[in-house]
């Protein structure tokens, strides 16, 4: 046993055995609820024992034992798990596909999305309801309710333990894709106050996406959100100041940014593109985000061949956001006139979207409209509850 | 298990198909035969209801039971008919349901 164990180093053993135990339990005993109990038993066990005793050496071993345990005690009264638990011995029979089943379990789409993503940090990565609750900025106890309804619904319902089968798998993967893009989203837009628990999100939906990318290899939009991850984290040094101030992508440093990741992500992307060519929303906006990381500086960005990508993305998946994003493309590629003349259609539905008024003021100030400029920057201030994002723009305000 | 779909009608469907001319209607109608044909093997019972405007509702929450003129809740969507199924899990009640090619909603619940 090793003593002194980082908060960091104990998240990533909790994740990597936690969802393999809970795989195995849940597919031993057929009963969701009553594995996933016994699973957090242990995760809480070990995560009050081992800062002060050590990671054992055997952690997935210890987490079993501790879970069987536990389940002796719980279920003395239940004896047909009583039979089955005992006879458990770990490493339980090797089913490869086991956390893959519980993955889609539990981002089934009869849960809705909350329960999806409690369920997933849960059960498949092993964080704690109040771990959860503290990366969502919400009480524990509507956690505990979401987790409990969600298990609940699954057992009543008939959701199935299974990997779903043909033309059903890719709708499923979306369902799963989103689960991890949601996760990922909340950790990386998340300001610096918040860095500490929100960093983990961001490498909780890494680890899920390179997870997910192991099992499922064919899919071309799961290995296309692990490099949008990928890219977006390899760039991360760069992003905030040390202030603790978001810094635009115009202004950072790109000497921070780490080269071999952002090659080893192009890479992976460029792999998915070419193998299957089956181009995805995920793919399109990770060859975006490459196109960014790839210039050396932000003048010698490719803005043409990003307005493409953006014009095939509007194709696959239409959004005002993306309207938006590609509006700022336009205004490299064509002006700044034409990009606003792209905004006038979308002022009504992003009236409550800080970023597109943040994004007029730029274009506006550009061209010398610097009223007009002025007021937008102060709506979109209105708008934001990103501590960064609001010194961001208290920053500009004050330049005028 | 025991899953009861709902079939569930809204203001909107019920006017598309009343616009309908009659062959348009018979086409709708065949598709609908042809499920519960399709799915024979799964469904243990069905029922279409009569239409909303023969609803009435008994409220017993109020003392003497009051009677009133309607369903009891008065929305854009009512239940117009349902079917029981016999299926493995809620995957193969999903499949079924998505395949149901007339009214717009279909609410899925597991019989107790």
């Amino acid at each position: 046993m090793t003593g002194g164990v980082s908060q960091e180093v104990l998240a990533r053993v909790v994740r990597e055995h936690a969802g393999r135990l809970a795989a195995s339990l849940v597919s031993l005993l057929g009963d969701f609820s009553a594995a996933e109990d016994l699973v957090q038993d242990a995760v809480e066990t070990a995560l009050r024992r081992w800062p002060a005793e050590g990671v054992p050496e055997r952690p997935d071993a210890w987490l079993f034992t501790v879970a069987r345990r536990r389940g002796l005690d719980v279920l003395r009264r239940e004896s047909n798990y009583r039979a089955k638990l005992a006879r458990l011995t770990w490493p339980a029979p090797a089913a490869p596909d086991d956390r893959l089943r519980l993955i889609f379990t539990c981002c089934h789409p009869a849960l809705s999305r909350a329960a999806q993503i409690a369920l997933t940090l849960r059960v498949v990565c092993g964080l704690s309801t109040a771990q959860i609750a503290a990366a969502f900025l919400v009480p524990e106890s509507t956690v505990a309710q979401r987790i409990t309804r969600a298990k609940r619904k699954i057992g009543e319902a008939g959701i199935p333990y299974r990997i779903p089968a043909g033309e059903e798998l890719p709708r499923r993967v979306g369902e799963v894709l989103a689960v991890i893009y949601l996760l990922f989203n909340e950790g990386y837009l998340s300001s610096t106050a918040e860095r500490a628990q929100a960093r983990d999100l961001v490498d909780d939906a890494e680890w899920l996406a390179a997870l997910l990318a192991n099992l499922v290899p064919r899919e071309p939009e799961v290995a296309g959100l692990l490099a949008l991850i990928r890219l977006h984290r390899a760039r991360g040094a760069a992003r905030f100041d040390a202030q603790g101030h978001l810094v635009l992508l115009a202004d950072q440093d790109r000497g921070l940014w780490d080269r071999q990741a952002i090659e080893q992500a192009t890479a992976l992307l460029t792999r998915a593109a070419r193998g299957h060519r089956r181009p995805g929303p995920y793919q399109l906006q990770a060859a975006i985000v490459a196109c960014h990381a790839e210039a050396a500086t932000f003048a010698e960005t490719d803005w043409a061949q990003i307005l493409v990508l953006y014009d095939m993305l509007l194709h696959l998946a239409p959004s005002p956001v993306t309207r938006l994003h590609r509006a700022v493309a336009l205004r490299h590629v064509k002006g700044p006139e034409a990009a606003l003349a792209e905004l006038a259609d979308l002022g009504e539905v992003l009236e409550r979207y800080p970023l597109f008024h943040a994004t007029r003021a730029e274009l506006l100030r550009e061209l010398g409209r610097r009223e007009q400029a002025r007021r937008a920057d102060e709506r979109a201030l209105e708008l934001t509850a990103n501590p960064a994002q609001q010194a961001l723009l208290e920053q500009r305000l004050g330049w005028d | 298990m025991k899953y009861v779909l709902m079939f569930v009608e809204t203001e909107e469907f019920a006017a598309q198909l009343e616009a309908m001319g009659e062959l348009e209607q018979q086409a709708a109608y065949a598709a609908v035969g042809q499920w519960f044909a399709d799915h024979a093997g799964q469904i243990t019972h069905h029922t279409h209801l009569a239409p909303v405007h023969t609803a009435t509702t008994v409220r017993l929450d109020q003392g003497e039971p009051v009677v009133t003129d309607g369903p009891f809740v008065e929305g854009k969507e009512v239940v117009s008919g349902f079917a029981e199924v016999e299926v493995a899990d809620l995957d193969e009640a999903l499949r079924i349901a998505r395949s149901w090619p007339a009214c717009p909603v279909v609410e899925i619940r597991p019989v107790a």
